[in-house]
């Protein structure tokens, strides 16, 4: 069993800049950031490493840190420039019982990192999810579609916190 | 399991082609509104595509407009079948972000009403499959017990689906005085019926030949595709957040988590997948017994906050649903309104398996085997 810490420490042995950032002293639970491009390949040994053995995916859930400039219209609602989108991995080991949260960070215009799909299966849906809500890219991902909004939705990606309803859907009126 | 090779071979000059064919989104037997894209050889399924969102209303999206308390609500409508079990996870995830201790009465009151939960949200699973399997008389029965626990709540919350019970920091209401004696009453009725049940269905020779060597989930495939609950346990796991990962009381309490044994087929397969809710009915009953013979008397709403505001800071906290791991992924950056909110529901997570699980099996076969998995699409779409 290993906490967060130690975790960090080994994968900072191993691939040194791709980690960086241990968050620690939060209320509920401590995490570390990991460079986008280096994500799937930092899963694979997370995943296949015989001390760690992160074998499940607990959740995957992107976020819209909101830590950019805000442009506020004349009807009160903004755009956001700058900042970033982030997604959280929370992994733990069926066989050795420990957890660890892991958060990826990219730039708001160009939200661009590598899929997990090919290391964890279930990492497929939960990455359309965030694809389609928050608008990730997903590199190398197998079928990077919108899941839950409408295949034709063109107004963006809701879960952004200067998302803006369009007026209409398809020549339907929102809200109807 | 048909393979390519098993086909009768046909004449050279006959030609065939893959067929396309829509399960959906209005069919009964999809538990609500699913549509799968199935293509197909013949009646054998090649591919198995799953297309959902019929039901979305963007619940993470409403939260982040609402403050703590009043997302307990939104959280029943998710898995609707299982009201309780939802709002127990949401108070779980956001008292450990608060760091708050509440009362023993409460953590006994929350632990019955999950586990009475749980069994009313197994009888559905259990009814509805062998419904779609073509037993209609296990559903009506089922059912009729069913009734039994929704009166229940009703008693205590006032509601039969959507309670709105359990709050952060307590519960809405004290328990009702007769509450206790109709529940213990309750557990001498029900026992007798899981018998019943297994005569009418579980042994059911029909029934085994529909369901046994189906849709057969290996474990290794089923940890990677982040199966939990019933059917990670029929893969042949014992895993159980109420035992691994404990939170509530549940440590409290003497009970069995069954798996999967392969009794009429193999491992993993619809019938342990079915035959695991059956069992986990009867621990079920076996903690509520220990449950409401141990419940203290005290105040159910001294730990209730005044105002819910957390400090900055995130937390994922997770509880055994019915039908798996619910986990909530809650960011706080100290308002009354919570950051973010991510809900991983189970049935979401399993409902990405349907490919893998169908693939080379016949069309009838995809209804034994979405049955088997139980969904609720209020949660998958959200």
């Amino acid at each position: 069993m290993k906490s967060t810490e130690e975790v960090f420490e080994i994968l900072k042995g191993r691939f040194g800049d791709a980690i960086s950032e241990l968050v620690t002293g939060q209320p509920a639970e401590s995490y570390f950031s990991v460079s986008p491009k280096e994500i799937n390949k930092i899963c694979f040994y997370l995943r296949d490493t015989e001390e760690l053995l992160f074998d499940n995916l607990m959740n995957l859930s992107g976020v819209d840190d909101d830590n950019g400039e805000k442009k506020t219209a004349e009807d009160g609602s903004f755009t956001t420039f700058g900042g970033t989108l982030s997604v959280f991995y929370h992994l733990e080991s069926t066989s050795l019982k420990h957890k660890v949260t892991i958060r990826v960070s990219v730039p708001r215009e160009t939200p661009e990192l590598e899929s997990v799909a090919e290391v964890w299966r279930c990492a497929d849906w939960h990455e359309r999810e965030a694809y389609d809500l928050i608008g990730f890219n997903f590199l190398n991902h197998p079928d990077l579609r919108r899941i839950l909004m409408p295949y034709d939705w063109e107004a963006g990606h809701p879960l952004r916190k200067d998302y803006k309803n369009p007026e209409f859907y398809q020549g339907m009126k929102v809200p109807y | 399991m048909l393979t390519e090779e098993k086909i009768p071979t046909k004449p050279d000059n006959v030609r065939t082609e893959e067929m396309v064919l829509n399960m959906g989104p209005q069919h009964p037997s999809t538990h609500g509104v699913l549509r799968l894209e199935l293509t197909l050889q013949g009646e054998i399924i090649k591919e198995c595509r799953p297309h959902i969102g019929y039901l979305h209303r963007c619940f993470e999206k409403h939260a982040e407009a609402m403050t703590y308390p009043q997302v307990v609500p939104y959280t029943d409508r998710m898995d609707y079948l299982a009201s309780m079990y939802n709002e127990f996870g949401y108070a779980v995830a956001v008292e450990k972000l608060l760091g708050i201790e509440i009362p023993e009465r409460v953590e006994y009151i929350r632990v019955i009403m999950g586990e009475f939960q749980r069994i009313a949200s197994h009888l559905v699973a259990l009814g509805t499959y062998g419904a779609d399997i073509g037993a209609m008389t296990p559903f009506l029965f089922c059912f009729r017990d069913r009734e039994k626990i929704l009166s229940l709540f009703e008693l205590v919350s006032g509601a039969r689906l959507l309670y709105n019970y359990i709050w952060v920091g307590g519960v809405s209401h004290d328990l009702h005085p007769d509450f206790v004696r109709l529940a213990k009453e309750f557990i001498p009725y029900f026992r007798p019926k899981i018998k019943e049940l297994n005569d009418l269905l579980t042994g059911n020779r029909i029934f085994i030949e529909r369901t046994a060597n189906v849709g057969v989930l290996p474990l290794d495939t089923a940890i990677n595709f982040g199966i939990s609950g019933p059917n990670l346990r029929a893969s042949g796991l014992k895993w159980d957040l109420r035992r691994d990962d404990p939170y509530s009381i549940y440590d409290k309490f003497d009970f069995d988590i069954p798996i999967g044994k392969g009794e009429m087929g193999t491992v993993g397969d619809c019938w342990d997948r079915y035959y695991m809710r059956v069992l986990e009915m009867e621990q079920s009953l076996r903690i509520l017994e220990q449950a409401l013979d141990q419940i203290p008397e005290g105040d159910v709403s001294s730990a209730i906050p005044k105002r819910i505001k957390p400090p900055a800071g995130q937390v994922y906290s997770r509880v055994e649903n019915p039908r798996g791991e619910l986990g909530y992924f809650i960011i706080s950056n100290g308002t009354v309104n919570p950051f973010r909110i991510k809900v991983k529901g189970p049935s979401f997570v399993h409902l990405g398996i349907m490919n893998e699980l169908c693939k080379g099996h016949m069309i009838a076969d995809v209804i034994a085997i979405l049955g088997s998995i139980d969904i609720v699409l209020g949660e998958v779409d959200r």
